[in-house]
């Protein structure tokens, strides 16, 4: 009989545990990773801080080390493309014309950054940051005293900002939204947030629209409808993502805000499964589809999607958790505050860096949002996952400890 | 090269060379041991690469940051020589090093 073939297609995050676990469930097949990016798997966080600083080399960003992967016998096509799938065939066709059959195919693609689309968008010195790539290029603009304009005031923007300022560059960053990270956090955190990166001498600039992106080959000035205008040397827009779902679509896997796929990582066709920020699923404890735009999800989608493929199948059941880095402070998120109708912060907002916040929805903990605060975070993570009650009473009065508080709960 | 001695929680020895300068959680995710997940890469925010240190080597290794020990104290099964495997950089000193992996890092 002949070896069976699985093919992962993006070299992400995703494909980097993909192959560990593949191995580890039994696959002895072959394993090949087809990826865009001249790269091994990395880890993208550090782009937007250690990275872009040049404290990391590309050798520190690797998930793991190339040996690693010859050792699991794991081919690793880099910097090509696949430009079509064949269901039928089971065949994918690369950007070189090269032709690979699988017998499972494994889409892990990840996502792109959503573009601004605007006369300007395109110039030298107008950037995103998803990529090595990216940030190697940003890295030659930071020069102390120079200006960057950051468009959008999500973790990415955010996490840009901090990182340039603390360089001694002049950071301005501006926000359509009436406040930073208006999608994902309560207003008390943009609150908490807002203070600490304007005592670090960001200009954050909320309920702005961008009307033109002044300049030539390079731009110097953003200009907003409202008439104000910023000088800038660098740009940088975080805009959110889209999925690069393209590949999956044009072969008629369903897609949905992503490519949907069941509680064992599988799409419409179950020779065919996808893991990561491509997806779109649903998560068991929150009762919701969900696209995740995080390490977790990619990490453990990508074991689910193994065990499926080695026939030791295993539903997909995660409580969601980000982080995110700015200056000294870690930002540790638990769970998902959509739908909350009550906070409990834990904290002084006015003043210091550590603090921590708690999203119910009546009595039920939906996420907790924890500065500086591991405990609370690992803690109430805890609880989410066991459905603790938590006393809210107890909660507020950061005199107790979260121990105290859980074991009574 | 160091060599770094892991041992999983029912007693198996995996003898590892890990470069110096390298985190003993990337020595483990590099030779794609079970035991260590490290999903936040090594940057100390998600504690799921918890390990023991064996007794001997305990005096030898920086100690562990105020963050990094409030972390320690959430993860299952703390004990005094609980660390975070991705805050312990291997040095030419840590040779023979001995970790022990706990059984679950939830």
């Amino acid at each position: 009989m002949n070896k069976q073939r699985c093919i992962i297609v993006g070299a992400s995050h995703a494909a980097g545990e993909l192959c560990a676990s593949l191995r580890k469930e039994g696959w002895t097949g072959s394993i090949t990773v087809v990826g865009d990016e001249a790269y091994l798997p990395y880890n993208r966080p550090p782009l937007s801080k250690t990275f872009l600083a040049g404290e990391k080399s590309i050798d520190d960003l690797l998930i793991r080390h190339e040996q690693a992967y010859v050792k699991a016998d794991i081919e690793m096509k880099l910097g090509c493309r696949v430009e079509k799938i064949d269901r039928e065939q089971k065949e994918i066709t690369l950007n070189n014309d090269e032709i690979l059959s699988y017998d499972k195919l494994i889409l892990t693609t990840g996502a792109r950054p959503r573009t601004m689309d605007m006369p300007g968008a395109d110039a030298e010195n107008v950037f995103y940051l998803r990529s090595i790539y990216d940030a190697d290029r940003i890295r030659p603009y930071i020069k102390k005293g120079r200006r960057a304009v950051i468009i959008g005031g999500g973790y990415i923007g955010l996490e840009t900002a901090a990182m340039l300022v603390s360089t001694g560059m002049q950071v301005t960053l501006l926000e359509r939204e009436p406040r930073i990270l208006n999608r994902v956090a309560a207003p008390e955190i943009s609150q908490f947030f807002t203070r600490i990166h304007t005592e670090e001498g960001v200009e954050l600039i909320t309920d702005v629209e961008i009307s033109q992106l002044k300049g030539d080959k390079q731009i110097n000035e953003v200009v907003c409808s409202d008439g104000r205008s910023f000088e800038a040397d660098l740009v940088i827009i975080g805009i959110g993502v889209i999925t690069n779902s393209e590949l999956a679509e044009e072969v008629g896997l369903e897609i949905n805000n992503g490519i949907v796929v069941n509680a064992f990582a599988e799409t419409n066709d179950p020779d065919i499964l996808a893991a990561g920020d491509c997806t779109y699923h649903f998560n068991k404890h929150y009762q919701r589809w969900l696209r995740l735009e995080s390490i977790q999800n990619a990490v453990e989608q990508a074991k689910v999607a193994a065990r499926t493929i080695c026939g030791t199948r295993q539903e997909y059941d995660q409580i969601p958790w980000f982080w995110s880095d700015q200056y000294d402070l870690k930002l540790q998120i638990a769970g998902l505050s959509t739908g909350y109708d009550n906070l409990i912060v834990r904290g002084d907002l006015s003043e210091g860096r550590k603090i921590s916040f708690f999203y119910f929805k009546e009595n039920t903990l939906l996420a907790v949002d924890a500065v500086n605060s591991p405990q609370e975070f690992m803690f109430g993570k805890r609880a989410l996952a066991q459905s603790l009650r938590l006393d809210r009473e107890k909660l507020v009065d950061s005199s107790i400890s979260m121990k105290a508080i859980l074991l009574q709960a | 090269m160091p060599l770094v001695k892991y041992v999983s929680h029912d007693g198996v020895t995996n003898e590892i060379e890990v470069p110096s300068g390298t985190s003993v959680m990337q020595g483990a995710v590099d030779n794609m041991l079970d035991g260590i997940i490290a999903e936040c890469g090594g940057s100390c925010s998600c504690a799921t690469c918890h390990c023991y240190i064996d007794e001997a080597w305990l005096d030898k290794i920086p100690p562990a940051s105020e963050m990094e020990k409030d972390m320690l104290e959430c993860v299952l099964e703390p004990q005094d020589n609980s660390r975070l495997s991705c805050q312990i950089n291997v040095t030419d000193e840590l040779d023979g090093l001995v970790i022990k992996l706990p059984e679950s890092q939830f």
